[in-house]
Order: C-alpha cells, then structure tokens, then sequence
C-alpha cells in the first residue's frame, strides 16, 4: 500500500499552494522553512515531491520550457513537471531546501506573469502603512537598507519581492525568500509607494529616471525564467504599466540610518505633489 | 551597378511596447532588452518586410524628422545591421514573410 502522502499549504501573494510528500522529515523542513507562509486556505495550486537522494545545489542554470501544454522546469538538482490547466505538478529533486525555494520561486514567477505580477530582485519594507522596494545589482546595498531600518519598519523581504497589481496601483507581499540577512519576511502586505534603484554614495538624493530607463531597470531585475513569447510579451506589458502606476528613483546612499529619513521624505513630498495635481490633469 | 535593396522585418521572438515616445523591445529568446529612440522607432516599426529600407528612409524618416537623406540611410543601414546581430530585425534581399510579434 503506497504510503499517505503529507501535506502543507504554503501561500505566499495570497495564491495557496499544496505541497505533499510521502516524507515526514522533508514535510518538517517543508513547516521549518515556510513557517510564517503555512496556511489552511484551500489550495489554489499542488506539487507532489518526489524526494532523490541528498545533493548538492547546482549551479546550471534553470530551464522553465513549455512541453505540450505543461511548464518543464529543470536544473541540475531538479526537475518539475507543472499543468497550468489543472494546477498540479510534480517535483523530482533532493531534499535540499535551496532547490525547494528555486522550484517555488519559478512556479510563483509562472503564475504571477498570468495575472499581471512578477517577482524582483529587490528588498522591501512597509514604512509608515506604505511599501517601498529597494532593487539593484548585488552588493548595491538591499540588504544594507533592510539592515538600518529603524524599529517601526516592517520587512517583507531583504531579496525577492513579490509584487500584485490592484485596483489602485501594486501591492507588496512579505516572502520566506531570504539573501544575507538570513531572516523571512513578515508575512503581510501593502500598497507600494516607491521603488528605488539603490546605488551607495557620499550622500543622500534621490534622482528621477526616464520611463524607458526605469523599465529598462526593472526589467534586469525581475526574475523570469520561461522561454515563451506570450509571457515575455505580457511581462513587458506589465513592466510598462507598473512604470506608469508606480514612482520609481534612483537612490543614492551613504550606508547610515538617515537614509530612512529620505526615504520618508520622499514619501510626504510626493504625496503632496500629487495632491497638488487639479484632478482633471 | 543596380542599387542592392534591403528588406527589413521584425522577428516573431521578440515583444515591443512603446512608452513615453520610446519603444521598448525585448529578445525572448535571450532576454536581451533594447531601447529604441524616435527615428530607430519608425524603422522598426515600418519593418513590414515588403518595404525596402530605403523607401522606409526616404518616405518615413525623412518624411518626419530633419535629417540629411544620405546620413539617414546610412544610419539606418547602420542601425538595422546591429539589431539584426541581436536577432530582432530579419534582414533580406528579397521581401519577407511579415513576421510581426505573436
């Protein structure tokens, strides 16, 4: 008799995903991990792992390919199999929890790109009930900034930030997926107020971009893996519209705690910028 | 000797989105993004595959913008060589099948 198959719901963007395995100590790692994210939604989506013996992360690069209908996601130390028409997919890989991120990171990446969202490569916080992204190349100080936020910040994440569009622009949603600080987000929400491309300095300003620059950065920052023209097009589209909706800056920053307070500055200003704009502009 | 003509058409792996008077283009195949300004814009998107580049210049580009037609279609020359490197313009010497963005 095959043996019961166990079960965590992870969600994360408020998009519930079940999780089974037939084993007890990969399902433990499973609830370590994603402890914040656990949930008893009913699951939107379900990925059956198929534990291999112990490995370590590769360091191929990933794969995400369409087979027929289904997503074929592969790396040296996995191999998915995902139907977007049911919602249900398998996983073949070690119990490693890098490679259980990477797959969960990729089918989240998949989803969002349907429904108008994507994954960044950039650390976010909630200030002030508003939430602000903070992107760039490695080393450019994501972390740094997660690392001198004051007390009353709320982190979402300090490396991927997971972004929705809503009625009224795009919502930011903390995330189990951490870089150096080691450390998951809060799993809560908020609409965001700014993104800023982070680049360190003698001081603090914070410097407009043009659209096309702005798009141009976002797009080396978001995570998207897949070969498909459809979902490039649509990643473009959403791009385009994010750069519309939402301020985006270039931050640069003398690595101390009054950055904050430009970050805070830049939110009142604009807020009253905007106010000052008659409606029918 | 008879003028070589130049047949220009965009290729299908690619997806383009215009935004405050640029156009934004982007290669699936190797996630190479592009931007483009507002002359190399009306040859990309005039890039029908039946329309000799040079007509292009001539009848959209010098058309629109004040440039010298000689530095134009040289420029063009220029411009349509680098993006057809990238794999973004199909470029022939004889018309193509249009290959817009699916």
């Amino acid at each position: 008799m095959a043996a019961l198959q166990k079960v965590a719901c992870v969600e994360i963007g408020e998009i519930p995903i079940a999780l089974s395995t037939h084993d007890e100590g990969f399902l433990d790692l499973l609830r370590q991990r994603y402890d914040r994210f656990l949930s008893s939604s009913p699951s939107e989506f379900e990925l059956e792992f198929d534990l291999t013996s112990s490995g370590p992360v590769s360091d191929d690069d990933v794969r995400v390919r369409r087979d027929g209908d289904d997503w074929l996601i592969e790396r040296g130390d996995f191999h998915a199999r995902w139907d977007p028409r049911s919602g249900r997919g398998s996983v073949r890989q070690n119990a490693n929890p890098y490679s259980l991120d990477s797959v969960l990171r990729i089918l989240h990446s998949l989803i969002l790109a349907q429904r108008g969202g994507f994954l960044l490569h950039a650390a976010s916080a909630i200030c002030d009930g508003r939430a602000y992204l903070f992107s760039g190349v490695s080393g450019a100080g994501k972390t740094t900034m997660t690392r001198l936020a004051p007390p009353d910040i709320t982190l979402l994440t300090d490396e991927i930030s997971y972004l929705r569009p809503n009625a009224e622009g795009y919502s930011a949603f903390g995330t189990p997926f951490a870089g150096e600080l080691a450390r998951s987000g809060e799993n809560c929400a908020a609409r965001v107020s700014a993104l800023f491309f982070l680049e360190q300095g003698p001081e603090n300003h914070v410097d407009e971009l043009s659209s096309a620059e702005a798009v141009r950065r976002l797009m080396r920052n978001i995570l998207f893996f897949a070969e498909d023209q459809g979902l490039v097009e649509k990643l473009l589209a959403t791009a385009c519209d994010f750069v519309a909706r939402v301020p985006i800056r270039r931050l640069t920053f003398y690595p101390d705690t009054r950055v904050w307070d430009e970050v805070r500055n830049f939110a009142d200003n604009f807020a009253d910028n905007l106010q000052e704009v008659p409606e029918h502009a | 000797m008879p003028e070589t003509c130049i047949y220009i058409a965009r290729s299908s792996t690619i997806a383009a989105r215009a935004l405050a008077g640029e156009m934004m283009v982007m290669n699936s195949a190797d996630s190479t993004f592009f931007t483009l300004n507002e002359v190399a814009t009306t040859i990309f998107q005039a890039a029908d595959g039946r329309t000799p580049l040079r007509d292009i210049v001539r009848d959209q580009v010098c058309e629109q913008f004040d440039v010298d037609p000689e530095q134009a279609q040289a420029d063009a020359e220029q411009f349509v060589a680098e993006l057809s490197g990238h794999g973004i313009l199909l470029v022939s010497s004889q018309p193509l099948a249009p290959e817009t963005p699916r």
